[in-house]
């Protein structure tokens, strides 16, 4: 269980968190919605330690990981999927599925993972030798979620993975998303803009609102909640 | 004012030129692996260049070592004083977030301290190189009368640059060079050691270094304190040339230079006083038509 208690976050003089309290338990799909500029981004940074916080604390199945190097942190199973994908362009697709396994020496295993990927997404197999840089936005995407899977992540993370996509394709990588889940056993948080389509597969989510924690619950419970339809769903969901 | 030299003249400078290119070629890898990883111009480099050098002569003049032992210990002391540099002058300004600028003026210091501590120690009275028969010694094919370093500097150079080439391209380290150098945040993601791949780029850079080192005292004999300084503007040109941070670029960057400069003087003797402006004129000619360097052209990236 990944745990975050009351983490600030400032930078400069703005308070970019103010005091967020959430828990990811393992194995579920936990979601945190919320506007542009809330803090969602900086809340996933701060985990993993590319910003630091100014007070409070990330605790990973009961060890304090606040101020662990981002390097150690993945070393504990905790991956982000970075928000805009950050696929490297100029290496080759298969070459950032590698890059992904950086800190595994199973030879083997990696193989392995790696076709798993690309039954996954079969797309990262037909251009495998093409540079990465040349895929579109959601083949990106794609091989940006399988590159987290290198990892053999036990806690996946990923940064609004719908940005820029089209309605179709966030479809089929939300599916992935569940369907990893289901048979990977692996916890994921997802944070999302497109809080209709999180909250859909989402056990639990937090909807924040500029630094904090507005409201928490289910994810069929936040669908329904006035509150959040107004603000996050619009009007006609 | 233009001078045909005859066939044997022009092979032999021919044989010139590919051996000071090669040389060029050698410290100028250094500046644009270190450039490509941390967009960082190392103005220290040419000075752990010089240093490499005193070592080599203080190893075989001094202490009397055998050529291949100290050549070993050369390369390896050298590399680790570029990690030390590393470590010292740029590590501390990249951990506080420090603008490039400061770690660019950090780089100046390094170089005038390494300067005047080279002055200290080994006084600024110019050595001579140790000359060892094996590298030194007349060559002459058909009417070429050269060194042997002519052979032995470009067959050095070709075989570390194919070894360079492999590990960058082929390698769990070079993979994690390049994935550094193109996105710090997303390589820390992967679990990639920043620093200590960093510390191993230095390392690389300044080995290199250190092979053109012992070369260029071979071949040029004389060693003091600001040796590094000339050959070291040029090579920082050359990887400029080639499209700095790109190794091939370097290595092209470096056979150009040296082209330019020997053969300038070859069919214009007249000008070999000015054989250093060459190197300068090159420069902006191809900065204006190429502004990124003969192959750092960017590859086009989706948003």
């Amino acid at each position: 269980m990944l745990e975050i208690k009351n983490l600030y976050v400032n930078y400069g003089g703005i308070k970019a968190l103010k005091g967020i309290n959430m828990e990811i338990p393992d194995g579920k799909i936990i979601t945190l919605v919320g506007a542009n500029g809330a803090g969602k981004s900086t809340t996933l940074k701060s985990i993993m330690h590319l910003v630091n916080s100014a007070s409070g604390e990330i605790i990973y199945n009961g060890e304090n990981i606040t101020k662990l190097s981002t390097q150690a942190i993945t070393q504990k199973g905790i991956v982000l999927v970075p928000e805009g994908r950050h696929v490297f362009a100029e290496l080759t697709v298969s070459e950032n599925l590698k890059i992904g396994a950086y800190l595994r020496n199973d030879k083997e295993g990696i193989k392995s993972d790696i076709k798993m990927c690309q039954e996954l997404f079969p797309i990262l197999k037909e251009r495998k030798n093409q540079l990465a840089g040349t895929l579109s936005g959601g083949e990106q995407q794609m091989l940006a979620f399988a590159r987290g899977l290198m990892t053999r992540p036990k806690v996946l993370m990923m940064d609004e993975p719908s940005l820029g996509l089209a309605p179709l394709v966030i479809k089929d990588i939300f599916n992935k998303v569940q369907e990893i889940n289901r048979e990977q056993k692996m916890t994921i948080l997802l944070i999302e803009q497109n809080a209709n389509a999180a909250l859909k597969i989402a056990d639990y989510g937090y909807v924040m609102e500029v630094g904090t924690i507005g409201l928490e619950g289910t994810g069929d419970e936040l669908l329904a909640n006035q509150r959040v339809k107004d603000l996050y769903l619009g009007k006609s969901s | 004012m233009i001078v045909m030299p005859t066939l044997a003249v022009f092979l032999q400078q021919f044989c010139n030129a590919l051996l000071l290119g090669s040389l060029f070629a050698l410290v100028s890898v250094g500046y644009t692996m270190v450039y490509g990883i941390l967009r960082l111009i190392n103005f220290a480099h040419c000075d752990i260049f010089m240093m490499a050098m005193y070592i080599a002569y203080n190893l075989i003049a001094v202490a009397l070592l055998p050529w291949y032992v100290a050549f070993i210990i050369v390369i390896i002391a050298t590399a680790l004083l570029g990690i030390v540099v590393e470590k010292v002058a740029y590590a501390p300004l990249r951990k506080q977030n420090a603008p490039k600028i400061s770690m660019l003026i950090s780089a100046i210091g390094v170089s005038y301290f390494l300067e005047n501590l080279a002055t200290v120690v080994f006084t600024g009275r110019p050595k001579t190189f140790p000359q060892i028969d094996l590298f030194v010694a007349g060559l002459t094919i058909g009417p070429v009368k050269t060194l042997r370093l002519c052979i032995i500097v470009p067959v050095v150079t070709a075989v570390i640059m194919v070894l360079l080439l492999l590990l960058i391209n082929h390698t769990k380290s070079g993979m994690a060079m390049r994935a550094i150098s193109k996105d710090l945040d997303t390589s820390k993601l992967m679990g990639i050691n920043v620093n200590k791949t960093i510390s191993f780029t230095f390392g690389v850079g300044s080995a290199i270094a250190a092979v053109g080192a012992i070369l260029w005292g071979l071949k040029y004999n004389q060693i003091t304190p600001t040796l590094g300084i000339m050959p070291g503007f040029k090579c920082f040109i050359a990887a400029v040339i080639g499209g700095i941070g790109n190794v091939k670029g370097a290595v092209i960057g470096g056979l150009l230079l040296g082209f330019i400069e020997i053969m300038a003087v070859t069919f214009i003797p007249s000008l070999t006083g000015y054989k250093d402006v060459f190197s300068f004129i090159l420069l902006i000619v191809i900065l204006l038509y190429k502004p990124n360097g003969i192959l750092g052209e960017k590859i086009a990236e989706k948003v």
